[in-house]
Formats: structure tokens, C-alpha cells, sequence
């Protein structure tokens, strides 16, 4: 088994991790976290494969590359985007739960007072 | 078995270690550090498989600012983890287990049977790579060939400022992002960031320059230029700017609008949107990616400041 | 010449190893934050000052030497200051003992 093999199972397990923690954990924060472990496992999927298909002289084939650096940018604003949320609903629930019922009367944000 | 596969095998079993313990342990803080070294492993990997280009950027924006971002996150959620929240029951746990594991076995089968050769666009890449003059293939298909790809990708993360943006509440509203640092004026952190910020600048814009040639490139400079920007930040050497400002809003679409320019250029007077006169490719390239880095760097700093908490007088 | 050259290569980098797993086994298994602090400056710090002094020689010229150097430096620079961070952070929180 070569390298490479080694490093594709390794990033699939790494996708069914995330994925698990994505819907087995309770915490926001920790989804957040699992769905980056996902993603990342993803990209190394098209880095395995851009391996496989290296040709021309090139260690790696570059189009995966490419798609893969774009992807870790766009990764990384999704989930600042996501913690500013998480943030913002701590700031006003005073809770990072998702679920439970919805509070009766609109709460008043605490900054604002 | 040599040396070089030895090692292989070990990063690949530390690295999937480090995602089980992500995943498992019970303390928030601890997952959040786990993840982080478990990025900067990553990195390595990818430059095992001969990506440097990739492992620049893991290693600056995934492990990097990403690290910083969950570290701050946690750090702020801290006193949640007392309260109890409901973990699934056990029939969705199990599910879940089996429903990941299948998933992770399907690509696993994929990884092994993948066809031989793989397929390929690397030799396109070769052919075309004459008519941009510069010589690293990634930055070729980043800016030229996949050029809507990496102008859309602006648009994104314009599109994330904005929403984090409208977060803020109504007495922050186009205020300054975070709270204010306060640190020892004269203390290690903030001798740290007088001094190492000179150097840094030099070393974001230098990975820019030889991104034309060499792995490197606009992102991995923005992403070095923005710590140095948040060091300076959270040593307390000067505060976040209020985001109404003007000039910060115009190097945020600076970027994206430069690229646009540039491709509706190449509409009007070219054969396709984006499409660079071969004479002038190189030039153009590196304008829109001296542009792009400014943006880049701005961007990625003010997401990790987060939403405005503090209005700007 | 190039024989003398790998000698101090491998000299130099197994040097570095060695105080790199020394760094290791101390975080791991030293009992505070401050002892913890004192191993991990020790494996970076002088760990990987051994590996780029092992490296020097296989350079292709001295801007890649140079370049060398300079990141052993950015992390002496660094991880000293982020030390001294952690230290003074645990000694307040009164954790380090």
C-alpha cells in the first residue's frame, strides 16, 4: 500500500468523523468544529486524487490544487460567519442551544439597555 | 519499507488520532486545540503529496486564523459548558455512527479503486502555461484558467464581512469589531508586536512576489499580512477600525473590483470575459493580486475581529 | 566533500531529533505548566536550531541559507515571547504553582 493510499483512508475516516460529530454532538461550537474536520477530509480526497493524476512533470496535478486553496478560504469565512453568529445568539439568549422552545416575549438585547 | 513511508504511515495515524480526539473528548477547549494541531498536521501532509502551494494555505488560514478564530470562540463560550445541553439519544447516535461509517467506507473503496492513470488536466495546464509568463502552475490555473472560480471566491468572502457585519447591534451599528485589547504597554506582547510586524509585511508581500514562480501566492500573503495586523490589534497598539469607515470599505471591494474590471475588460475588447491580452497577462495578474492581497489581508483580519461591538465615537 | 557534508547533516538533525523527543516526553509528562513551558522551549529552541544547522550544508546557495536561519530565528523570537505569555498567564491564574 503506498503513501498516498495511507493518506486517502486516513481523509475518509476523517469525513465520517466530522460527519458523526456534525449530528451526534449537541454543542454548536463542536459541530462547527466537526464540520471543518469534514471539509478537510474532503480536500484531502482532491489532493489524493490530484496525486494520483500527477502528470506532466508536476508533483501534483495543479487544477485540485487550485480548487482546494479556494476552498480552505471560502472554508475558513463560512465558519467565521458562523462563530459571529453563535456569538451574537449567546449574546442575546444568553444560551447556545439550538433547541427547546422558542422564548415567549422577544428578548430585549442586552447591550441595547 | 523505507524511512520516507515509515514516516508516512506514522503522520497519517497521529493526524487521524488527533480527528478522533477532536471529535471525542468532552471539553470544548480541548477539541478546539485538538483541532488546531490537527490542521498544522495536515499541512504536512499536503506537502507530502507535493502540494506546498496547499500547505502554505492550510497552514496560514486553516490552522492558522481558523485555530484563532474557534480558540477566541471557545474562549468566550467558556461558562456554557456547565450548562447541560441534551446529547442525542442513543438510536441517533447509532445511526449516525452507522450512517458516517458507511460513508467513510464508500470513499475509502473509491480511494482503492481509483482508475490508472488518474484522470488529469495537468497537461492542458502545461500547454496553456505560455501564455500567462509565469511559472507556477497553481497561480496559473488560480488566476487564469480558473480566474471566475477566484473572483467569485472574493465575492464570498465579501459577502461573509457583510454578514457578520449585520450582526452587530443597534448601539455598534458601523462600530469597531471586538472588544478593546488591553495589554502592558511595555510588555512581552507588546514588544512582539512592534517588533515583529516589520518583518512580517516583508515576508507577506515576498510569498506574493514569488507566487509567480514558486509556491506562494495572494493568499497565503494576506494571510501572514493579517496576523501581523490582529498582533497589533490585541497587543493593544491600536484598535480595530469602525467598519462605516470609508477607506476600509473601499479596500474591501478593491479586490473583486479590479478582477472584475480586468475581466470585463477582456469582454469588451478580448475574446471572453477574463480573458487576458497575452501581451499584458503578467502585469495584469500581478496588479489584481497586489489588489487581492490588500483585500485578502483586510477581509481576513475583520472576520476574526467579529461583528461590531462598540460604536466608533 | 559531499561525504563530510551528509555527516554533519545527519549529525546535526539527529541532534535535533533528539532534543525534539526530549521536548516531547517532558510535555507530556511533567507535572506543570511552567516545567511543561521549560521542555517545549528546549525542543524549539535548540531542536530545531540543530536541524537547520543540519540542513545549512545541503543548501543551494546562501539566500537559501539565509532563509534558513531566519525562520530559526522568527521562531526563537516568537516562541520565546509566547512563553513568556503562557508563564505570566498561568502564574496569575495561579495554576503554574
Amino acid at each position: 500500500m503506498s503513501a498516498v493510499t495511507v493518506f486517502g483512508l486516513c481523509a475518509a475516516a476523517a469525513v465520517g468523523l466530522g460527519l458523526y460529530g456534525l449530528i451526534a454532538n449537541p454543542q454548536p461550537l463542536r459541530k462547527i468544529i466537526a464540520f471543518n474536520l469534514l471539509g478537510s477530509g474532503v480536500f484531502l480526497l482532491f489532493g489524493i486524487v490530484g496525486r494520483r493524476g500527477a502528470a506532466a512533470a508536476f508533483g501534483n496535478d495543479p487544477v485540485p490544487q487550485a480548487l482546494v486553496i479556494t476552498g480552505v478560504v471560502v472554508a475558513f469565512s463560512a465558519t467565521a460567519l458562523a462563530i459571529a453568529l453563535l456569538l451574537r445568539l449567546f449574546q442575546i439568549a444568553g444560551s447556545t442551544t439550538l433547541d427547546g422552545p422558542a422564548p415567549a416575549s422577544p428578548p430585549s438585547d442586552p447591550s441595547g439597555g | 519499507m523505507s524511512i520516507a513511508t515509515v514516516f508516512e504511515i506514522a503522520l497519517a495515524a497521529v493526524v487521524l488520532g488527533l480527528a478522533i480526539w477532536t471529535i471525542a473528548v468532552p471539553d470544548t477547549y480541548s477539541a478546539t486545540v485538538g483541532f488546531i494541531a490537527y490542521g498544522l498536521l495536515v499541512a504536512l501532509i499536503w506537502v507530502r503529496l507535493d502540494a506546498v502551494d496547499v500547505a502554505l494555505t492550510e497552514a496560514a488560514i486553516g490552522g492558522g486564523l481558523g485555530g484563532v478564530v474557534l480558540l477566541g470562540a471557545a474562549a468566550r463560550l467558556r461558562d456554557t459548558e456547565a450548562m447541560t445541553t441534551e446529547a442525542p439519544s442513543l438510536i441517533v447516535r447509532l445511526s449516525a455512527a452507522i450512517l458516517s461509517a458507511s460513508i467513510a467506507a464508500a470513499l475509502a473503496v473509491a480511494i482503492l479503486l481509483l482508475p490508472d492513470p488518474a484522470p488529469t488536466l495537468a497537461p492542458e495546464v502545461v500547454s496553456n502555461s505560455g501564455a500567462t509568463g509565469m511559472a507556477n502552475p497553481v497561480t496559473n490555473v488560480l488566476m487564469a484558467f480558473r480566474g471566475m472560480d477566484t473572483m467569485l471566491e472574493k465575492v464570498v468572502l465579501l459577502l461573509a464581512i457583510v454578514g457578520v457585519w449585520s450582526l452587530a447591534s443597534d448601539q455598534a451599528w458601523g462600530g469597531r469589531p471586538g472588544l478593546r485589547h488591553q495589554a502592558d504597554p511595555n510588555g512581552v506582547l507588546a514588544f512582539l508586536a512592534r517588533l515583529l510586524p516589520p518583518a512580517g509585511i516583508v515576508v507577506g508581500i515576498y510569498i506574493l512576489w514569488t507566487g509567480a514562480d514558486h509556491p506562494g501566492g495572494a493568499f497565503q500573503g494576506g494571510a501572514v499580512l493579517a496576523s501581523m495586523w490582529l498582533l497589533v490589534i490585541m497587543a493593544g497598539l491600536a484598535d480595530t477600525p469602525p467598519v462605516r469607515s470609508r477607506w476600509l470599505r473601499l479596500i474591501l471591494v478593491s479586490g473583486p473590483g479590479l478582477f472584475l474590471v480586468v475581466g470585463l475588460g477582456g469582454l469588451c475588447f478580448g475574446p471572453a470575459f477574463l480573458a487576458y491580452p497575452v501581451a499584458f497577462a503578467k502585469p495584469l495578474i500581478l496588479g489584481i493580486e497586489v489588489a487581492m492581497l490588500l483585500t485578502i489581508a483586510t477581509t481576513l483580519g475583520l472576520l476574526l475581529a467579529g461583528a461590531p461591538e462598540r460604536s466608533a465615537e | 566533500m559531499s561525504v563530510v557534508r551528509d555527516i554533519i547533516t545527519v549529525a546535526g538533525v539527529s541532534a535535533g531529533v533528539f532534543f525534539f523527543f526530549a521536548g516531547t516526553v517532558g510535555l507530556l509528562r511533567f507535572p506543570d505548566t511552567l516545567t511543561r513551558l521549560h521542555a517545549l522551549s528546549k525542543a524549539d529552541n535548540l531542536g530545531l536550531g540543530f536541524v537547520v544547522l543540519g540542513l545549512l550544508p545541503q543548501t543551494g546557495g546562501l539566500r537559501d541559507g539565509l532563509k534558513l536561519i531566519s525562520i530559526w530565528m522568527f521562531v526563537l523570537l516568537a516562541g520565546a515571547s509566547v512563553s513568556q505569555l503562557i508563564a505570566r498567564t498561568a502564574r496569575q491564574s495561579g495554576s503554574g504553582k
